[in-house]
């Protein structure tokens, strides 16, 4: 009965998601993909094209900064915001704040990317706003730029650190700070001293559900980046939509996700030792 | 302190629906450029019923959507209650092969589909559309399902069987009708999942059948129309609109109270 209930479940994950990695993982050792009468050979040529092709070690390090400006401005922005939701309301406003935070993450992300386009562009609704202050001002000509890519992947990804920071802040015992206030802690102290430690482990796991899709973003780096957005994620759309390189593309992917990993592992060690420290 | 905090908020709010209220009046304005003051005009709608293409995407987005969401439902329903409620030797390894559904980057995962789909002769197309996005609904749904049931007093299923009901009987009578209004949150939360998605139908289309997101995917990137403003309108409404329907079966809010 156990068995019968839970097997259409992994089947169905079995069939559609593990055995396709799988899948692409072997597609990533063939010299080409095994249609038509091409013979398998195997070869690890994809994986070294970091070393034969110099540019896609700046493409990686592209995208891996805008993995950092996205989680970083993210965590600058959105621990106040969860700070302020978790302390300064309550009751009904509380519940519609929240709401409100996290509405627009539910709404599809690319009718939101879309619909920056038509605040950054030359004439858009940012150069009215400065026309309006400053009627001589050139167009900012933001749209198809590194700074839009930033703005709108902030934008799409925001709410997931408000809410990870929420959930970590919420279970802070109130009396902890009250305690801290009553002996004489100034606001800064208990925010370096209490809240940031304590609020720590919803920064670690907000952060990495930002970095790990911004790193594969290819649609906004498309839509606000224009020409300027080449990232690993828009590489690897080209390897199956243009180029027709799949295991090209396979071994990016699999690159992308070794990078994603080492790098959490790295991260998530030192925030640890830190938390054990202090 | 207080006031600071809450105009902070309301400055991050704003921020995230800045480009959203835009983009919605937009579509609802006459000229195609930003000439204010806005003059109100359904014509962009007005357009779109006339244009097959999107039309036909649509239909698709919601064909997909509602097979996605019967399936993932049932499918996800079952393993959700055996994975709650029964103790069972390799339930935490179960438990931890939902994560890669959800934690892996979806133009991986997407373009893993496409190669294996392709690869293994089930091909492109809705099909195989249907079969990713069931496989990226089944976790939430066994997520939804299993918080639903946690809330649920397992001593009432009990109780019915002391008083002589069969195992079977209590559950149908007792358990699953309480259980209901999680079950419907979660086949909404499905429905919004295929019908939002975008990189996994995007590998998967052909030239001919598409959602709706890859297709206005494909008129951004031909150009701009206002039509695109109207459409993604229409789009947001919907999630929007579902996601207020699942916060409210499944008592979303309440997490803001919980201490």
């Amino acid at each position: 009965m156990i068995v019968g209930m839970l097997l259409p479940a992994y089947a169905w994950l079995m069939l559609a998601v593990f055995l396709p990695l799988l899948t692409m993982l072997g597609f990533s050792f063939l010299k080409v993909a095994p249609f038509g009468n091409h013979p398998m050979v195997f070869t690890l040529e994809h994986y070294l094209a970091f070393v034969r092709r110099p540019y896609l070690v700046d493409v990686a390090w592209a995208s891996l900064s805008l993995g950092f400006w996205t989680t970083g401005l993210c965590a600058a922005i959105g621990l106040p915001a969860a700070l302020a939701l978790a302390r300064a309301t309550r009751g009904r406003v509380k519940q519609v704040l929240f709401l409100l935070i996290i509405l627009p993450f539910w709404t599809n992300g690319l009718v939101r990317v879309f619909s920056w386009t038509m605040v950054l562009r030359d004439g858009g609704i940012l150069d009215l706003v400065i026309h309006f202050f400053t009627p001589h001002a050139p167009p900012q000509g933001l749209l198809y730029s590194y700074p839009a890519i930033i703005i709108g992947l902030v934008h799409a990804y925001l709410p997931y650190m408000i809410l990870t920071c929420y959930l970590a802040l919420a279970s802070i015992d109130g009396a902890l700070l009250e305690a801290a206030e009553s002996l004489g802690a100034r606001s800064l102290v208990i925010f370096w001293k209490i809240i940031l430690p304590l609020s720590l482990p919803g920064l670690v796991s907000g952060s990495i559900l930002i970095f790990v899709p911004v790193i594969g973003s290819f649609m906004e780096p498309r839509i606000l980046g224009g020409r300027v957005g080449v990232t690993m994620g828009t590489m690897i759309e080209d390897q199956f939509t243009q180029a027709f390189n799949w295991p090209l593309g396979a071994a990016l992917s699999f690159t992308m996700l070794a990078v994603v990993l080492v790098i959490f592992g790295v991260f998530s060690g030192a925030l640890r030792n830190r938390l054990a420290t202090s | 302190m207080i006031p600071l905090g809450r105009i902070y908020l309301l400055v991050v709010v704003a921020f995230l629906y800045l480009p959203i209220a835009v983009m919605v009046a937009m579509a609802f304005n006459a000229s195609e450029l930003y000439t204010l003051p806005l003059e109100v005009s359904f014509h962009w709608f007005e357009e779109l019923a006339g244009n097959e293409r999107l039309l036909a995407a649509g239909r698709n987005s919601v064909m997909v959507a509602l097979v996605t969401s019967i399936l993932a439902t049932s499918i996800g329903t079952c393993a959700g209650l055996v994975l709650s409620r029964r103790k069972f030797r390799g339930r935490s390894l179960l438990q931890a092969l939902l994560l890669p559904p959800i934690a892996v980057p979806w133009i991986i995962t997407g373009t893993a589909m496409l190669v294996f789909f392709f690869w293994s002769g089930i091909g492109r197309g809705l099909h195989s559309m249907i079969i990713g996005h069931v496989a990226l609904a089944i976790p939430y749904v066994i997520l939804v399902v299993g918080t639903g049931l946690q809330t649920l007093n397992e001593e009432l299923e009990q109780a019915a069987m002391s008083l002589g009901s069969k195992p079977a009987h209590a559950f149908l009578t007792v358990t699953l009708p309480l259980l209901a209004p999680s079950i419907v949150a979660a086949a909404l939360f499905a429905f919004a999942v295929s019908f939002d998605q975008f990189v996994v139908s995007y590998f998967l289309a052909t030239p001919g059948v598409t959602t709706l997101p890859v297709e206005i995917y494909a008129s951004i990137r031909k150009g701009f129309t206002p039509e695109i403003n109207a459409i993604s309108t229409i789009l947001l409404g919907v999630s929007m609109i579902l996601i207020l329907l699942f916060a409210r079966l499944s008592h979303m809010g309440d997490v803001s109270d919980r201490r």
